[in-house]
C-alpha cells in the first residue's frame, strides 16, 4: 500500500514539474488581473484546473454574475465527467465511495492520461501518489507565479502573460494537424469567439467562451461523428 | 462581492463535476453525438479562450502577436508544450527589448 503511493508519486513527478512552469504562469496572470497572491493560490488549491482557473479568473476580473461563474466552470470542466466515468471502470476493490469522493478532486487531464495508461487497476493509494505529487507542482508553481508578478520587473511579467495561452496553441495544433475534425472545430471556435469580442459586444467574456465552444463542438459531433475507441 | 465567493463557487463547480460521474454513474455513454461532443469540447473550449484573447495578453498587440506566431510555429513542429510556452514568452520579451 505504502509502495503504491511512491509508484504514484514517481508517476506524477513529470507532472509536477510541467505544473510548476505553467502554474508560474497562472499566478502571473492572477495578479496582473489584481488578485492577491493569497487568492491565487487559493484558486489552485481547491481548484486543480489550467483553463478553468484561467477563465475564473477572467470572470473575476471582469466582475462577472456568479451564474456566469458557474456556467464558465462546468462548461470547461465538463471534460473531467468523461474523464471520470472512463477512469471510474478501472479502479479496483479498495476503492469504495469515500476513497471515490477523494481521488474525484484530482482527476486533470495530466493525471486521467497517466492513470488510464496504466496496465492494472487503480488502487487509492497510487492515485492519491499521483495527486499529491500535481497538487504540490500546481500549488507551488502558482505560489511562485504570484510573489514574482509582484516584484519582477513589468517587462518580464508582461510577456510572461503568454504563458497559459501559449501552452493551450500547444494543446490544439498538433492534433489540428493530424485531424481536419480538431482544426475545424477550433477554427469555428476562434471565428466564433472573435465575433463576439468585436461584434457581440454585450455578451460577457465567459458566456462568450461557453456559447462559442459550444457551438463549434456541436457543429463538429455533427460533421465527425467520433468512432468507437478513438475517445 | 467578494472574492472568496467567486472562489467558492468555481470549486464547487468544479469539484460537483468530478464527483458525479466517478463516484455515483456507473454506466457508459451511449449517444455517439453526445460521446462525440465531450471529445471535442476541450479544442473547442481553448481555442476560443485564446483567440483573441492571447493578442491582449501582454499589454502591448505587436509583442503579443509576435509571441503568438512562435509558438503556433513550434506548436505545429510538435515541441514540447513548455517550450513552445516559453519560447512565445521570451519572443515577446524579445521583441519589447526591440520596440
Amino acid at each position: 500500500m505504502k509502495t503504491d503511493f511512491f509508484r504514484g508519486l514517481r508517476h506524477g513527478i513529470p507532472i509536477a514539474l510541467g505544473y510548476i512552469s505553467v502554474s508560474f504562469g497562472f499566478g502571473i496572470m492572477a495578479v496582473r488581473a489584481g488578485l492577491s497572491p493569497l487568492a491565487a493560490v487559493m484558486i489552485s488549491v481547491t481548484n486543480l484546473t489550467s483553463a478553468g482557473q484561467a477563465a475564473g479568473v477572467s470572470v473575476i476580473a471582469a466582475g462577472g454574475t456568479l451564474i456566469e461563474m458557474a456556467a464558465t466552470q462546468f462548461v470547461i470542466n465538463i471534460r473531467y465527467s468523461l474523464m471520470g466515468f472512463s477512469l471510474s471502470q478501472k479502479l479496483d476493490h479498495k476503492f469504495n465511495t469515500p476513497h471515490r469522493m477523494a481521488a474525484a478532486f484530482g482527476i486533470t487531464d495530466e493525471i486521467f492520461a497517466v492513470a488510464s495508461a496504466q496496465p492494472h487497476e487503480l488502487s487509492p493509494s497510487y492515485m492519491y501518489g499521483l495527486i499529491f505529487a500535481g497538487f504540490s507542482g500546481w500549488s507551488l508553481g502558482t505560489l511562485f507565479g504570484a510573489l514574482a508578478g509582484q516584484v519582477l520587473p513589468q517587462m518580464l511579467t508582461d510577456a510572461m502573460g503568454l504563458v497559459l495561452y501559449g501552452m493551450f496553441l500547444a494543446i490544439i495544433i498538433p492534433p489540428a494537424k493530424k485531424k481536419k475534425s480538431v482544426l475545424t472545430v477550433i477554427l469555428i471556435a476562434a471565428g466564433l469567439s472573435v465575433l463576439f469580442k468585436y461584434a457581440l459586444t454585450f455578451v460577457s467574456g465567459g458566456f462568450a467562451v461557453i456559447i462559442s465552444g459550444i457551438i463549434a463542438s456541436a457543429v463538429a459531433a455533427v460533421l465527425f461523428p467520433v468512432k468507437d475507441g478513438e475517445v | 462581492m467578494s472574492i472568496a465567493i467567486y472562489i467558492g463557487v468555481m470549486a464547487l463547480v468544479t469539484y460537483l463535476v468530478r464527483v458525479i460521474p466517478f463516484t455515483v454513474f456507473r454506466k457508459k455513454i451511449r449517444s455517439r453525438f453526445l460521446k462525440s461532443f465531450l471529445y471535442y469540447i476541450p479544442y473547442a473550449i481553448l481555442s476560443a479562450m485564446t483567440i483573441p484573447a492571447i493578442f491582449y495578453s501582454t499589454g502591448n498587440i505587436i509583442t503579443a502577436a509576435v509571441g503568438t506566431v512562435i509558438a503556433v510555429v513550434l506548436a505545429y513542429l510538435d515541441l514540447p508544450l513548455i517550450i513552445v510556452a516559453l519560447a512565445a514568452s521570451a519572443g515577446a520579451l524579445i521583441t519589447d527589448l526591440i520596440i
